[in-house]
Order: C-alpha cells, then structure tokens, then sequence
C-alpha cells in the first residue's frame, strides 16, 4: 500500500513550518512521528496533497518540572517518556499508558503530540490528558495559544487547532503529595487500539479525603471523554468501596460505545465498569504510598 | 509532484537518489538499491517484517517515508555481519533453531538489536514484550525467545572482554 500523490516539505523552524501551512493552505497536514498519518494515507482515509514534516525542528523533545508544572515537548517520542526517570517515579500513569500503545518500534518514532494532536479517540494519551487536567500549548499564526484540554477535542479526528496550528507542549500540574495516577486498557491484541481504556488521576488530602479526581475514557465515544459525574461522586468525599463501585457504574452508564469488531456495546460498557474500578484502586493504592 | 533528493548511509555505504514524496523507505530498500531482506508482510505497522535501524532506533520502515530518512544511517539485516562473521543474533538464531521459514527473522533480529541495546540483559518477559510487534505466524516463539537470551548473553561477554 502505497499513499496517494503529495507533496513533502521539510520544515526546520516552528516559523518555517507555520508560514508553510499558510502558503499552502488547507491541504496540507503536519507530520511528525507519522505512525498514525502514514497508515491513514495508506489506506486513503487521509489525502493530504502536501504533508509538512515538522519532525526535524529542534528544541521540542524534552520532559521537566517547572514550577508548579510539568512540562512535556510536543516531539518527545512514546520511548522516551516510557523511559524517563521523572515520570517513571512520579507520574507512573505514563508507564502505564505507553506500555500499552501500540509496540517498541512503533513507540521510538510516534510522539505525545501526534498522539493528542490526531484527535483519535482510540489513541491513548488522551484519556490521560483529562485525567490529569492538562493544557496544550500551540503555536500558530498569531503566536501561542494555551488550550485547556476540556475545550481540545471537538468531535471525530476534530481539535481545537486551528489551521497552521502546531501542538508543541503540554502542561500538566506538578503532581502532589498524596496523589496517584493509573491507566489501562483491554486491547485484543498487543499493539492494538483499546476496545476500552480508562485513565484515573486522584490527589487526596491527609485524612484520605479526595481533593482532587480526573477520570478519562478511550475508545467509548466519538470523542475522548470525561467521566465528569462520576468525579463529583468522589470529589471532597472519602473513597470507599461503595463509591468506587458507584463510580464504575456511572461510567458504563455514561460512556457512549458502538458496537464493532471489538465487541458489543454491551461488552464495552462492561468492561468499562470493571477498569474505572480497577484503575481508580490502583490509582489509590499510589497516591497512598 | 516533486521529486527530492536524498542521500543517506545504508550500512555504512552512502546512497543517493531521487525519489516521490509518497515513496517508502521500504520500498526505497528494496527495490532501489535491491536489498530484499527487509520483508514487507502486512503493510500496516503490525507484523515487524520490514524493522530497520535508523541512527540506531528501530523502525518499521513500512511506515516511514524515504525523504524523511535523507541524512539518516540506516541499518538493514544486510549490514549486521562483521568481514563475513555472523552477529551474535543470527548466531543465535540458527543455533537455537530460532527460525522456521525465515519470513519474520530479518525483522526479528533488527527489533531485537534494538531491544539488546537499550536493556543488555532482559528477562523472558522483556524480550517478549520487546519483540511483540514482529509477529511469526510459524508460531515459533519459543525459539525466538531462547535465541535472544543466547545473544544477549554472547553479547554481554564480547562488551565485558572488550572493557
């Protein structure tokens, strides 16, 4: 399988890449990784007529504390946030996420940008973006924008970017003291998309009274979702049992499935009830250590 | 549409040519400069057949457009033989039987590189977690398994004698 005809650009600067966007207009698409574009365009669910690859600009790879803020570069790749120190002890939720996405090799060239940027909501740093209540940051033709992650996606492959926008960072708050994060998701196969997926972030106070929650779901909607009601049954109560299995079945309740190749609709809400309850003890269980 | 030139290093020698923007680095492989042991199975990204080294990194090179590889160091299963001595891997390999048809073995031992690299000494459930994107139909796991280990285990001894 071969793409359609189009035309390469190989952007070196943030600059050169957006006035090529504009010069170009509407058909044309940033690559960076390419390991979700490419196969579209194989398959001719993209037709881009020219393709800007951004993958050569310098300085978007990195992964640091500022502040009250975590900061990830747009370009850092899947491997290199499975393999980094910083979220390795204190945002375990990566590790989750990363080990499940697609496999090695593909993880070495595909970014956390394209990830969110795609707006698929089969990929999964999404989920762990509304978990952890992230905001992107993008470059566009009329500077940087900041985009708080409730108003990024806004239906099928659809983002809050706008033409000649380029996805460069994501801010996530710095995680505290008495917090955790967990993600999973039941794939078919190893390297498949979710059939379900649930990402949990929860920060409680000394007395184990839940501060703060988040809970984002994969692959259950057109879009990747916020468990909204099933946060405010948590949010400044202590977490019991009983409300982690309220919590569960508000998401199978509310998360909206289609059946398809992955399973019934009945399936999904299922194991959709069972992961929010996993992933939320999990995500105790962390924040309590 | 365009052409472009690149050029790039392949297994140490320097290659240039122009090329469509739409070609893939796979193709380019194979059937520009005619090394045919970079396999295309399934074409989606899934099976690993087609897995190179690219400035050291393996990639499925199904999913990777030549003109994006211009100025990079690309490594096939061709150039991992040193004046005629066979990499510990396909050592392995044919020691351990880890091959049945041979169809994913080129992909195998370039993943496989790859993994050794970045974690010298895994355990079973590390190599089967790193090769899980190259798929065997023959089903001959097992022996790909036992393969890596003896690799790495070779390997690791070639690093301890050279230090």
């Amino acid at each position: 399988m071969i793409p359609a005809n189009f035309d390469y650009h190989k952007a070196t600067s943030l600059e050169e890449a957006i006035a090529l966007s504009q010069e170009l207009g509407d058909e044309a698409k940033y690559m960076s990784g390419g390991h979700s574009l490419l196969p579209m365009m194989k398959l001719r669910f993209a037709t881009p007529e020219h393709i800007i690859d951004i993958s050569k600009i310098e300085g978007l790879s990195y992964i640091k504390e500022d502040g009250d803020i975590l900061k990830i570069g747009a370009m850092t790749t899947q491997s290199e946030i499975e393999h980094d120190p910083l979220l390795k002890s204190n945002y375990p939720i990566f590790g989750d996420a990363v080990w499940l996405t697609a496999d090695p090799a593909v993880r070495n060239f595909g970014t956390i940008g394209g990830n969110i940027a795609h707006g698929d909501a089969a990929n999964d740093q999404p989920a762990l973006m509304l978990a952890l209540r992230a905001t992107i940051i993008a470059e566009g033709v009329d500077g940087e924008k900041a985009i708080p992650i409730d108003d990024f996606f806004h239906g099928f492959y659809m983002t809050a970017l706008e033409p000649g926008d380029i996805l460069t960072e994501i801010q996530i708050p710095k995680a505290k003291a008495n917090s955790g994060g967990a993600y999973h998701k039941v794939e078919r196969k190893v390297g498949d998309y979710a059939t379900a997926g649930v990402a949990v972030h929860i920060e409680l106070d000394g007395d184990g009274v839940c501060q703060e929650i988040g809970i984002g779901l994969t692959n259950v909607s057109a879009v990747p979702m916020r468990l909204e009601r099933g946060e405010e049954v948590l949010r400044g109560h202590k977490v019991t049992d009983a409300l982690i299995a309220q919590v569960g079945q508000i998401a199978s309740e509310d998360c909206e499935p289609e059946s398809d190749l992955r399973g019934s609709e009945a399936y999904k809400r299922s194991i959709v009830n069972t992961i929010t309850k996993r992933m939320l003890n999990k995500a105790l269980e962390r924040a309590r250590n | 549409m365009a052409k472009h030139n690149i050029t790039m290093t392949i297994n140490g020698e320097s290659v240039s040519a122009e090329v469509d923007s739409r070609l893939l680095l796979v193709h380019f492989i194979r059937e520009n400069l005619d090394m045919t042991g970079t396999h295309i199975g399934c074409d989606t990204s899934s099976c690993g057949a087609c897995t190179i080294l690219i400035d050291g990194k393996s990639v499925k090179s199904c999913t990777y457009l030549a003109v994006r590889a211009d100025g990079a160091n690309i490594t096939t299963i061709e150039g991992i033989a040193a004046d005629g001595t066979n990499h510990p891997l396909q050592k392995a390999f044919h020691d351990q039987h880890g091959l049945h048809c041979g169809f994913c073995t080129p992909g195998m031992i370039m993943r496989s590189i790859d993994l050794l690299e970045t974690n010298p000494n895994p355990t079973e459930e590390e190599i089967r977690w790193g090769i899980s994107g190259n798929l065997c139909r023959c089903t001959g796991y097992n022996n790909i398994v036992k393969s890596v280990q003896q690799a790495a285990e070779e390997m690791s001894k070639e690093k301890e004698a050279t230090v």
